[in-house]
């Protein structure tokens, strides 16, 4: 059935924290969904902004394809700080 | 003095009756609505409404003193003893009546606040304080329904007119002074219901201009809820609201 | 160790190995098609569970419990909402599982075809009927599909006031006139065994429960959650000073847990099939309010489509 469409609902629950995923709802549209989203997912001060996406309009990386896109970060330890060592006498590095 | 005290009371029941009532209305909704979000949505406005009773009853219990409570002042008045208006208490035909319903009492709601957080009465101040935001919520959302009906399918816009059409009518009572409410106003307590329906006949015309509805040009019905005259409904509502009081007096829940 | 898994014995690895499974994920579609159906399942008990509770709004004895049932009604559609959600995920719409719910199709908890009789119902559900609940959705919270552990995990914290909510209800009563006591021991009586039903079938009578332990919707059995929760019950029962309806309860030091009697199978059955006292209203209750808001909907959809058409030829012209 066409209409109806599902919008993914992102909150951040106070300043200084970033937006996260929270759920998702039934809206006709944009105005429709961060009211519905408001009343749904804000009723315990959960939040202190809304973002709301249509579905649809999000991009999902596919799982099958995780093989490529993320084992090959697996073995660059060097990115991390723990790969270099330094004598443990060393402060402020 | 021991007038105005009494007046204050009435004044009280005349601000908190309408959202007991149209609370009342709006929660026998609560399980029933067109979808899940709207049902949540409605009863957000329901519990807003019975917070706000809750702040005007229990001052109102203890200006009264004695053995009243916000619950005595809500459930063992008799029927003539309740001040809303006919508007809050017409029953949920269908959601073209509780949206229609639910903006002309809102219209009317959010300016009336506005005005009441400048009451010298420090407690009705701080009571509209918080109210206020609820209000304008309520508004914004059945606004928005209001242009969603009016302006979606025929069938919802003929729905939507009819609803408008039979309660329309009622809203010219919200603006017929009271013997109580002119005194408050005088008293600085109170709001001026004059200036309030300026605002309220504007929002009106806004609101109805982009649902694409037409104002009805019906006459006032004459009605006097404030005055404790209401409709065969309300029997049924307080037969319902009051029961258990009723059923099962003087005892702790 | 095969070198060589089928695809099935790989995806029921990283089950074991306490990996959660996501929707895009491959999976077998009989793990699809379970969730679909338990996951609805759950969703339809709340929204139908709105009825019974819902019967009382208007009827509370008080401001402050109205408030509180109103609250709690809410958060039922919530969680409706939020489970109906998770079962989108898996590639069936909501109105599709709305129409399996109001045809008949669909199952939900036996539960809330029982009447609503008295006041002191609404305290007995929060108590024994979200007593049971939260048992089982605790268990839920780490299942193995994501978006089902993660609506458990929300719907767990806002489910903390509900059961309180009716214990205190139970306990006002309890504390009350011998009237009130009398009411709250009447609403045991009646709702004492179809909590114990809720649980489900005897173990060995449930064909599912294998499946659903391997991969992790159920952790505990049938059987197993029925006697946690008679344990954890009993003992409040006493601080209420009321009397749970059976003769054979008692204490088994051996066991260290309580015995209990057996319950009427041919009465859960019969609910189940649909001959409860209250299957048909439940059902026309949520026909009703999807007929009634069919109109309101297309309203939205149809309102939405020309504030879509109108926004094009604005910014066409």
């Amino acid at each position: 059935m066409k209409g109806n469409p599902i919008w993914e609902v992102f909150i951040r629950s106070k300043n200084g924290l970033e937006h996260r995923h929270v759920g998702s709802l039934h809206a006709e549209d944009a105005k429709m969904a961060m009211e519905n989203a408001r009343d749904v997912y804000t009723r315990r001060q959960e939040g202190v902004s809304i973002w709301v996406v249509e579905s649809k309009n999000i991009t999902a990386s596919n799982p099958s394809e995780n093989g490529e896109m993320f084992d090959p970060a697996k073995d660059k330890a060097y990115r991390h700080p723990t790969f270099y060592d330094l004598p443990d006498e060393l402060e402020h590095i | 003095m021991e007038n105005k005290h009494k007046s204050l009371i009435d004044y009280l029941l005349i601000l908190g009756d309408n959202s007991l009532i149209l609370g009342h209305r709006l929660s026998e909704l609560c399980g029933h609505g067109p979808s899940l979000e709207t049902d949540i949505a409605l009863t957000n406005i329901s519990l807003d409404l019975f917070g706000q009773v809750r702040s005007y009853f229990q001052y109102a219990a203890e200006l009264t003193g004695g053995e009243a409570t916000e619950d005595t002042i809500a459930m063992k008045r008799v029927d003539r003893e309740y001040r809303h208006t006919w508007l809050v208490e017409q029953s949920n035909k269908d959601f073209a009546y509780v949206i229609g319903r639910q903006f002309l009492f809102d219209a009317f709601h959010l300016p009336l606040l506005e005005q009441l957080v400048n009451s010298k009465d420090e407690m009705i101040a701080a009571i509209a304080a918080k109210s206020i935001k609820e209000s304008r919520y309520h508004l914004r959302f059945s606004s928005s329904w209001m242009e969603r009906l009016g302006d979606g399918t025929q069938e919802s816009h003929q729905r939507m007119q009819n609803a408008v059409n039979d309660l329309y009518p009622f809203t010219y009572e919200f603006f017929e002074e009271t013997a109580t409410e002119k005194m408050m106003l005088e008293a600085g307590i109170g709001a001026d219901l004059k200036s309030i329906e300026t605002i309220y006949r504007q929002t009106i015309k806004d609101v109805f201009a982009k649902a694409n509805l037409e104002i009805p040009d019906t006459p006032a019905r004459k009605t006097d809820g404030k005055k404790g005259i209401h409709s065969e409904q309300l029997g049924f509502i307080l037969a319902e609201l009051q029961y258990m009081q009723r059923a099962y007096p003087n005892m702790s829940w | 160790m095969k070198n060589i898994t089928s695809k099935d014995e790989a995806f029921q690895a990283r089950i074991d190995a306490g990996e959660k499974i996501e929707p895009k994920d491959w999976m077998p579609e009989k793990y699809r098609k379970t969730h679909i159906r338990q996951i609805s399942q759950h969703a339809h008990s709340e929204i139908v569970g709105m009825l019974p509770e819902g019967n009382w709004i208007t009827r509370t004895p008080t401001l402050r419990r109205k408030v509180g049932l109103l609250a709690k009604v809410q958060d039922e559609a919530g969680h409706g909402l939020y489970l109906y959600s998770a079962a989108e995920t898996l590639g069936i719409s909501r109105d599709e599982l709305f129409h399996q719910l109001h045809t008949g199709k669909a199952k939900y908890s036996s539960i809330f075809n029982y009447p609503t009789m008295t006041w002191a119902d609404i305290g007995a559900i929060g108590w024994l009927v979200d007593g049971a609940a939260i048992i089982n959705q605790v268990m839920l919270t780490r299942t193995s599909f994501g978006p089902y552990a993660r609506a458990m995990v929300r719907i767990c914290k806002e489910e903390s006031f509900h059961q309180r909510q009716g214990y205190e209800i139970m306990l006002t009563l309890c504390e009350g006139t011998p009237e009130q006591k009398a009411m709250a021991q009447d609403a045991l009586n009646r709702w004492w065994w179809p909590s114990l039903m809720m649980f489900g079938p005897r173990d060995e009578e449930s064909p599912n429960t294998e499946q659903s332990v391997k991969w992790k919707i159920k952790r505990k059995t049938n059987d197993e959650l029925r006697q946690q929760f008679v344990d954890i019950t009993v003992p409040q029962a006493k601080v209420l000073g009321i009397t749970i309806p059976d003769p054979d309860l008692k204490w088994n030091e051996e066991r260290q847990h309580y015995d209990f009697g057996e319950i009427d199978w041919d009465e859960f059955w019969q609910v189940v099939k649909g001959n409860g006292p209250c299957n048909k209203e439940r059902l026309q209750a949520r026909n009703d309010a999807w007929n009634n808001g069919a109109w309101v909907r297309n309203a939205a959809r149809a309102h939405a489509e020309k504030r879509a058409a109108q926004a094009e030829v604005s910014e066409a012209g």
